[in-house]
């Protein structure tokens, strides 16, 4: 849908400009040396009514006008300009301001617009913005969400150090990851996929609370996340960025940017990282971080006709990623016949291709068409100890989505097809497992907007699938706006489906020696069925002013409820056992949060909330492990940054993880709950410029460690080994710095 | 199968309008977002108007619709009905009177010419 939608803007922009007799231009002002572009200017014919107002840009298009050629700018606080039209040429034209006192308000108003924007979506939907994203440590997609309190994050094991995101109390498998709204993040890339992404590649995260859009497929049960990557036509042409910390990390990215013609543009990104210092503060004789490195190239073209309504991208990008990690003492397997100690080697390439094209039609710009296509071809080469795990991943997506309206756009509608095949093959040890899926699918969504209080989504999409059978998957949305001072109701009710790629999935299973058992239930994926989940959820913000500011408080509610689950059972000791679900299991999350700006430079966020994930296991029904109870959040951020570009941002999270259930293991016999703990984040930047600045910030800053993360480390060939019961930092305190360098 | 008659499904509601869609703008007075729901109503209860935005702040009513269904003067006609002032059209004192205390607006804007 996303992808519909920014095509859409990108084209509502570009379509103001398009039909043949229109006049078209753009309105600036001077503030002292540097031309501004000025939007909210109001542009009619003189003596008659019809006009139109400059856009963000400062942009507008207006039809010629029989009657008169004498265009009229007006605009609040600035001198009234009569223009002369005689030729179909651009306009370009600078205002003078009349007076400096009355400026103050019209800044006002455009902040107001930009704060209510959010609140119309019938989703419940959180903008991260690029500046939002400066704030977290570095580097990748999988530590992006440290300022969102929706989004948690745990550590996938005590070796790989992989951070995994949790919403709604489940983790990122049953989050749909999109990147530019194509489906990135699932099959073999699942585990790992967050750390493919660069930081500073991203533009903006949306992240979509509860069921997501039929458009974007059937598996986005609890919430959608999706990544925009900069546009080669707006960023910068060139951006340096240099990172170290002193866990031996190192980042490197640059960019180009390039116009190459009225309607192409050109960007190459390039990333690559490296961390090879050998760190082990514990001193169980393994890794606390593994030796990494990777390198990242994406290639975007990007094609603009804004005159016949296209829009087009096309990307490619290629991906080599290698983690290695195990005992100190390790180099390497073939030196290692012997098994004198123990390692673990992930070698990752991925190659990715996507295409893009939107088509909106000329005048009617409700109506619109967009295809989009993409193929990867995954290869996972990895082993653990005596264990091999290799998977390759080959992956058709494409989607044709049309849009328009019934009647007036107070009813429009989206409806379209798909189709993907992925192509697995995975050897696990000595088992081979082999799959095609195929699905066809085919969507409907109709969204009412009654112009007043009340938007409404409802979607149906009918899929085939040539493994799990054909299924309608349901959603539905609605939007309601209480009184005057913004109470908005979000309401949401949906079904998903999602295929379990219980090895991909759950790769921590390797960095442990238990004994993988699969419990068939005639299913046709490793024997089991797929996983069917309801999600419905209640969102209530409420806007007020606290001492003269503004304020808003969001309570969430939401339940997940699986009427089928791939279930990955850690409970019996020296077993991993996947089976379905036989029972109950369900995932209930309640949220609050303010958010605060306490002054222009100090804005604040607080938020606790409660997660009650419960599963039937074999041996019973229980909270599910490693998944913390409760959370409490606070971040409080301190930006001087002036106008110019030149100051400080310094930012503060202070987080309390709660307790959490860890399964029966060597030391515990019965499991335990583990306690609490606290974790402080700080970052504080000085901006020189909007060309330069230096950061340094400290992650964990408590230096909180969880006391064994490998289990019976001393003897990893053992059955007990297992490094799988992650609940706190495995890594304690550390410090970064960087510089981020912009040419514009 | 499925999918080629999807895509004439789709295809023949792409081709078969031939319309004549036009947009055009006008004044119309107002103040709150009151008058903001209601003047986009009545415009959008017109047959053949396709997308209807009033801006708060210029007081601009931006139209999409049908010319070959409708007249742009309907619009004004409609609009003034039920109590808003538009370039063209005065609405009746009886219903301007009678809007809610925040919408009304300052009737001697468009009389004077503000522009």
């Amino acid at each position: 849908m996303k992808i519909i939608l920014s095509i859409l803007n990108l084209l509502l922009i570009s379509n103001a400009l398009l039909a043949q007799e229109n006049i078209k231009g753009q309105i600036f002002s001077k503030s002292s040396e540097n031309l501004t572009p000025l939007p909210g200017v109001n542009i009619y014919w003189l003596n008659t009514s019809i006009g139109t107002i400059s856009n963000e840009d400062g942009k507008f298009s207006i039809s010629t006008n029989s009657k008169t050629n004498k265009l009229v700018l007006s605009f609040l606080g600035f001198q009234t300009d009569t223009l002369k039209i005689e030729k179909k040429s651009n306009i370009s034209h600078v205002m003078k301001e009349s007076n400096l006192g009355e400026l103050d308000e019209i800044e006002v108003t455009q902040r107001r617009k930009s704060f209510q924007r959010s609140y119309l979506s019938a989703q419940n939907i959180t903008k991260i913005s690029s500046e939002e994203l400066l704030k977290a440590a570095c580097c990748n997609l999988s530590e992006s969400f440290e300022t969102n309190p929706s989004i948690d994050i745990n550590f996938s094991d005590a070796l790989t150090g992989t951070k995994q995101i949790n919403m709604l109390g489940l983790s990122s498998p049953y989050i749909m990851i999109t990147q530019e709204n194509i489906p990135f993040v699932r099959g073999a890339s699942q585990v790992y996929g967050l750390t493919y992404t660069p930081g500073p590649w991203i533009e903006s995260i949306q992240v979509t609370k509860g069921t997501g859009s039929v458009v974007n497929g059937f598996e986005s049960i609890v919430g959608q996340i999706n990544a925009e990557l900069k546009k080669p036509s707006l960023s910068n042409p060139f951006f340096l960025n240099a990172f170290a910390s002193v866990n031996g990390r190192k980042e490197f990215n640059f960019h180009f940017n390039k116009t190459l013609s009225q309607k192409f543009s050109l960007g190459i990104y390039g990333h690559t990282s490296q961390r090879t210092m050998i760190t082990d503060n514990n001193d169980d004789g393994f890794l606390d971080m593994p030796k990494t490195r990777q390198i990242n190239f994406l290639k975007r073209l990007q094609y603009t006709d804004a005159e016949n309504g296209f829009v087009g991208f096309l990307s490619l990008r290629f991906l080599n990623d290698r983690k290695i990690s195990g005992e100190t003492t390790f180099n390497g397997r073939s030196n290692n016949l012997n098994f004198s100690s123990w390692g673990s080697e992930i070698f990752t390439q991925r190659a990715d291709a996507s295409l893009k094209i939107g088509y909106v039609f000329p005048l009617i710009t409700y109506q619109s068409i967009g295809f989009q296509s993409a193929y990867s071809k995954h290869n996972q080469e990895s082993f653990f100890g005596v264990r091999d795990y290799n998977i390759s991943h080959e992956s058709l997506y494409s989607n044709l989505i049309f849009n328009s309206i019934i009647s007036n756009t107070k009813h429009k509608f989206k409806t379209g097809l798909n189709f993907s095949r992925d192509i697995y093959f995975e050897s696990v040890d000595t088992d081979l497992y082999k799959r095609t899926d195929d699905v066809f699918g085919m969507f409907f969504e109709y969204t009412y907007d009654n112009l007043e209080n009340l938007n409404l989504v409802a979607g149906l999409r009918f899929d085939s699938h040539n493994n799990i059978g054909t299924f309608l998957s349901p959603r539905l949305h609605i939007r309601y706006q209480g009184s005057e001072k913004p109470t908005i109701f979000r309401f949401s009710v949906g079904q998903g489906r999602k295929v379990g790629n219980i090895f991909a999935e759950n790769q921590n299973i390797f960095a442990s020696n238990r004994t993988i058992q699969i419990f068939p239930s005639n299913g046709s994926i490793y024997g089991l069925k797929p996983e069917i989940a309801w999600n419905y959820g209640l969102s209530i913000t409420r806007n007020f002013n606290l001492f003269n500011r503004n304020a808003d408080i969001i309570f969430d509610f939401y339940n997940t409820t699986f009427l089928n689950q791939v279930i990955a059972d850690f409970e019996k000791l020296q077993y991993i056992q996947f089976y379905n679900l036989s029972g109950k299991s369900f995932s209930k999350s309640f949220q609050i949060e303010l958010n605060y700006k306490a002054s222009n430079n100090i804005s604040t966020r607080i938020a606790y909330k409660n997660e009650n994930v419960r599963t039937s296991y074999r041996d019973g029904f229980k909270r599910k492990p490693l998944r913390p109870y409760s959370r409490f959040f606070f971040n409080i951020e301190y930006n001087t940054v002036n106008t110019k570009g030149k100051g400080w941002r310094n930012d503060f999270t202070y987080n309390i993880v709660g307790k959490q259930r860890i399964p029966s293991n060597l030391f515990h016999s019965n499991g335990f709950v583990a306690s609490s703990y606290s974790l402080i984040n700080f970052q504080t930047a000085k901006v020189f410029s909007s060309k330069f600045e230096l950061y340094l910030g400290g992650e964990n800053l408590l230096n909180v460690r969880q006391k064994n993360p490998i289990i019976a480390a001393d003897n990893p060939f053992g059955r007990n080994f297992d490094a799988s019961l992650v609940y706190a930092p495995v890594f304690g305190r550390f410090i970064y710095s960087g510089i981020r360098f912009n040419l514009n | 199968m499925k999918k080629i008659i999807f895509l004439i499904f789709i295809s023949s509601m792409v081709f078969s309008q031939k319309k004549d869609i036009v947009e055009e703008s006008f004044e119309v007075n107002g103040v709150c977002k009151m008058c903001k729901a209601r003047i986009e109503k009545t415009a959008f209860k017109q047959k053949g108007v396709k997308n209807a935005e009033w801006d708060i702040n210029n007081h601009l009513l931006t139209v999409l619709y049908d010319k070959s269904k409708l007249d742009i003067y309907q619009i004004h006609k409609s609009i003034a009905k039920v109590g808003h002032d538009t370039s063209e059209e005065q609405a009746p004192d009886e219903i301007y009177d009678n809007l809610p205390m925040c919408c009304l607006y300052n009737r001697e804007e468009i009389k004077k010419g503000k522009r």
